[in-house]
């Protein structure tokens, strides 16, 4: 503890140290460059990414790092293999090479107070994709951009309650949570269950975590599907619970599309194919590609101009004909 | 009339009594809350119904706890067991989808021979790691637990792999003689282990390196050679677990195919009534301990007992049978209260215990 103590702040002296130097450095160089315009109007940005988790996170970043070639932005991206402590570094770093704008999607929503303060101390504005934290202080961040997933919800449960304007009976409907307790499960099932509220035939009978995963899904519908011997239909938090759902469905001799109506969430590839091929009825998207949205924003905030505190990203619905025509233009 | 009482006790004593007393009650629960429960239907040629399903989705799990129950009788544990299922079910999967005909036998055992080829040698490395050098095996098998993780979604660039294979699909959801290919699989291994391990003078120098590694080298038993062949057999086990859960849904999902059945493995053993100090292991009461668990998940899904509570409903369960198999527990209750076997009690007594 001791060493740890005495030890800290002339690290800390040597980082500032550094830091002064570089500045410096950079200063003089800019001096010298004066002549040269190549990359002086560049806006530079620092991006700090997650991890490369899933398929849908792949998709971010290469979103991202497309739409900063094409807005002639300067990005430096450092991938933190879902650890914070990796993040935080990474944004120490990006202050310390003073860059114009920071982004990044927090790996976890608490603990950001202080590195966020030093990068507001250091006047340059940060952005939050994807997932936001949870510090009190607003003034820490510009903006968040993201997906809104009680509207995902909704708009699965409007689609429904269109299609079974006419329904006469009881629609029985069995939903797929994603894993307990997290924001895109709980977003979804309320988002849903709001729309669904309009027309009291519509019924949720049995609602179970599936953790996002196919075998979670599947597992879950098998019993499901033994327990209640009227589904009409099955509204998942992800496509790949949907998918494993499937299989469940078709093994209890019924057609997953037809005798019971598939709604998921997402839109990944395979989720897509499925939705093409008539096995699903119907995805709220879940975008990832953020890319564009993200570099409009840096440059607003780059140019000192007001923006909104949250913003969604643009996102979209599917039916089977959709999918079909959208289906050769995916990315992920 | 003392003849009877000793059968009682001897029924009751029995180290496998309480979980099976669980297990029924558990069937019995389910079929009082949808009567349907237990039936068992034809469909497309095969069985179909919930307790089917619990065979089909608890074979992954009896395989990978017997590889746990040889692991932990020799006084070790095998944390990496549920990243090796991932690595062999990617590389299987990767390698079937690179095939021209994803549907070709040949193609298909193939990649099989990969899959538990990559997991034989990671069981070896774990070997090594706790038998030569000397590595407590919590810490040893550690490290494959987290950088196994990284390795399968280094094998599946971090995407799901989905692929449509005929014969590797079989593994998983497949049948024979009317009952999932899946659970005969499991009990082919479950029987070659007790074969192996019974009929032969292997089983007896498992737990006697189990209960003193160092005696059981004085005594002539190559002991580092014993713990060595346990973690590669544990591996081979998780691979060919590894095989039936990618198969059962088609795909290869680096991120969650086996997440933490290590965890559940080592219940199961535990349940069954094998020490984790080592030195004595069931086969038997790992089966049961694995049927046991996969139950409760079932039930859990059956009876839709809401995702907050489902949890808390698991561990008083698994609380419950820790505790009336506890010698030691059991003693001191029945002396508190008459000799009238009563489980409600006892079902109290952990609630209690769980929030604190």
């Amino acid at each position: 503890m001791k060493r740890m103590r005495t030890h800290l702040p002339s690290r800390k002296a040597i980082a500032v140290l550094t830091a002064a130097l570089l500045a410096t450095g950079m200063a003089a160089c800019g001096n010298s460059d004066t002549g040269d315009k190549g990359d002086d109007g560049k806006i530079t940005l620092g991006f700090s990414q997650v991890g490369a988790e899933s398929g849908w996170r792949t998709a971010n970043t290469t979103s991202i790092k497309e739409a900063a070639t094409g807005a002639g932005i300067d990005l430096k991206f450092d991938d933190a293999q879902q650890k914070q402590e990796n993040q935080i570094k990474a944004i120490r770093n990006f202050i310390q090479q003073k860059v114009d704008v920071i982004a990044f999607s927090p790996v976890v929503e608490s603990g950001w107070d202080t590195v966020l303060k030093e990068a507001k101390d250091a006047k340059i504005p940060v952005i939050l994709t994807d997932r936001s934290v949870d510090s009190a202080d607003k003034s820490l961040y510009k903006t968040f951009l993201g997906s809104d997933f009680v509207k995902e919800g909704r708009l699965a449960g409007e689609w429904l309650v269109e299609q079974k304007k006419a329904a006469g009976g009881p629609v029985n409907i069995v939903e797929l949570q994603g894993t307990t307790g997290s924001a895109p499960a709980n977003d979804r099932k309320k988002g849903f269950a709001e729309a669904i509220a309009a027309n009291p035939n519509l019924k949720i009978i049995a609602s179970q975590s599936g953790d996002f995963t196919r075998a979670g899904g599947k597992q879950v519908m098998e019993q499901f599907l033994k327990a209640n011997p009227k589904i009409d239909v099955l509204f998942a938090h992800n496509d790949d619970m949907g998918l494993g759902a499937l299989e469940a469905i078709t093994a209890a001799g019924k057609v997953p599309g037809k005798d019971i109506t598939i709604i998921t969430v997402d839109a990944v590839k395979d989720g897509m194919q499925a939705l093409a091929d008539g096995k699903f009825n119907f995805i709220a998207e879940c975008s990832p590609l953020l890319g564009p949205q993200l570099m409009d924003l840096v440059k607003k905030v780059h140019n000192g101009e007001q923006v909104p505190a949250r913003i969604e990203t643009q996102e979209t619905t599917f039916t089977q004909e959709q999918a079909k025509e959208a289906l050769p233009n995916r990315k992920y | 009339m003392s003849n009877r009482k000793a059968g009682y006790r001897a029924l009751t004593t029995h180290r496998l009594f309480w979980p099976v007393a669980v297990l029924v009650v558990m069937l019995a629960a389910n079929t009082v809350y949808r009567p349907g429960f237990l039936s068992v239907q034809m469909r497309d040629g095969h069985l179909y119904g919930s307790l089917i399903d619990i065979l089909r989705l608890s074979a992954p799990l009896i395989l990978v706890a017997l590889g746990m129950t040889l692991v932990i009788a020799t006084g070790g544990i095998d944390l990496s067991v549920g990243s090796l299922c991932a690595i062999s079910g990617a590389i299987a999967c990767l390698h079937i989808s690179r095939q021209p005909d994803q549907n070709d036998l040949g193609g298909v055992l193939t990649a099989l021979a990969l899959g538990l080829g990559v997991a034989l040698v990671l069981g070896a490395w774990n070997g090594v790691l706790v038998a030569v050098i000397g590595i407590q095996p919590i810490i040893a098998t550690l490290i494959l637990m987290v950088a196994g993780r990284g390795l399968a979604q280094l094998i599946t660039e971090g995407q799901i792999l989905t692929i449509n294979s005929g014969p590797y699909k079989a593994i998983g959801v497949g049948h024979l003689l009317t009952l999932p290919l899946a659970i005969f699989l499991a009990l082919a291994a479950a029987t070659v282990v007790a074969v192996v391990t019974r009929r032969t003078a292997l089983g007896l120098m498992i737990e006697s390196v189990g209960g003193n590694a160092r005696a059981s080298r004085l005594a002539g038993i190559r002991s580092g050679r014993i713990t060595f062949l346990v973690y590669v057999i544990s591996a081979a086990c998780a691979a060919v677990a590894g095989f039936m859960m990618t198969a059962n849904v088609s795909s290869a999902d680096g991120n969650a195919a086996g997440l933490w059945v290590e965890l559940d493995a080592i219940l199961a053993v535990v349940i069954g009534g094998t020490s984790l100090a080592g030195g004595r292991f069931s086969l038997s009461g790992t089966i049961l301990g694995a049927l046991l668990i996969q139950t409760l998940t079932t039930t859990v899904y059956a009876m839709n007992i809401s995702p907050q509570t489902s949890l808390l409903f698991k561990a008083v369960v698994v609380i419950a049978v820790c505790l009336i198999q506890a010698p030691g527990f059991r003693a001191r209750f029945a002396r508190r209260r008459a000799p009238a076997a009563a489980p409600a009690p006892v079902s109290e007594q952990p609630k209690e215990q769980v929030p604190a």
